[in-house]
């Protein structure tokens, strides 16, 4: 089974780097684009083959070490 | 009196803080790598100094958090032992979940460095005892992660413990209310993101960062 983490600042977090990314999307020309948030991913391999106990585990994963709940939020992806 | 300050990989200022303290202090200080497992016996004081711990990969301080050292550090600062983080250690001690809240990208995304002037809001510390006839000390600030974020609650509770330590005069990277450094509920763990090892004596610029680790030591 593969594992996709995808995590981002929450909400009410200031991404800074989503904000530059916003205003260099807007000097391109795309002045509609809003609300960018930069994020990252982050992919792997689980030998598990029931998706409830995968998702337990890589949840765990993620409140250890891959997020830092303090100020990213996280969502799981399981293939 | 006896200090370690401990070594990571991709640690840069472990020697400024052995000299730092042991010029400030007199005290005999080991460096302890962060794959050993027990802490030298004895310590007064315990330093994560600044750096880029493990390339700040996945976010800065989170992979020296696990380092096997850090569950003897964390022991010892339950125990009360003074630990003290410095910049990425600062990170590091946030990551560990003994301070709160996080460092966040600089506001404006550039690396700052530069002598600061800091409030001294809390004197009354283990840390800042030495301190207490002042109340704007210079140290040096070397980040780019070092914008300090907490909830609205936890702000206002450690504002209203005396739990923020240190405060920017001019906030330079976006700091929740310009916080520079904070003390644990206890007093004993102290983060912040200026360096005092960057600040020992009048030829740097400022000395006043020795009176940090002299206090710290002076508690123990």
């Amino acid at each position: 089974m593969r594992a996709k983490v995808h995590v981002f600042l929450k909400p009410g977090v200031l991404d800074v780097q989503g904000k530059a990314v916003e205003q260099a999307l807007h000097s391109l020309g795309w002045g509609d684009v809003g609300h960018v948030r930069v994020g990252k991913t982050i992919e792997f391999d689980l030998a598990a083959n029931d998706e409830a106990a995968a998702e337990a585990e890589v949840k765990a994963m993620c409140e250890k070490l891959l997020a830092n709940t303090v100020i990213e939020s996280y969502r799981v992806e399981l293939a | 009196m006896k200090a370690a300050v401990i070594v990571f990989p991709g640690s840069n200022c472990d020697r400024d803080c052995k000299v730092a303290i042991e010029r400030s202090t007199g005290a005999s200080v080991d460096m302890v790598w962060h794959k050993d497992t027990a802490l030298p016996a004895g310590l007064d004081l315990i330093v994560l100094p600044g750096g880029f711990s493990y390339g700040d990969y996945l976010r800065c301080g989170a992979m020296a958090a696990l380092s096997p050292v850090m569950s003897e550090v964390k022991a010892a600062a339950d125990r009360g032992v003074a630990t003290v983080g410095i910049c990425n250690g600062f990170q590091i001690l946030c990551e560990m979940g003994l301070l709160p809240g996080a460092l966040l990208r600089n506001e404006k995304l550039k690396y700052v460095c530069k002598p600061v002037a800091l409030d001294v809001v809390n004197s009354q510390t283990r840390f800042t005892a030495g301190y207490s006839d002042r109340r704007e000390v210079t140290m040096t600030v070397g980040n780019g992660e070092g914008n300090f974020f907490a909830d609205d609650a936890t702000l206002d509770r450690l504002e209203g413990e005396g739990q923020v330590v240190f405060r920017y005069r001019e906030n330079p990277n976006g700091s929740a209310r310009g916080i520079a450094g904070v003390v644990n509920a206890k007093g004993n763990v102290l983060g912040m993101m200026p360096h005092p090892d960057r600040a020992f004596e009048a030829e740097l610029g400022s000395a006043d960062g020795a009176i940090l680790f002299q206090s710290a030591l002076a508690s123990a």
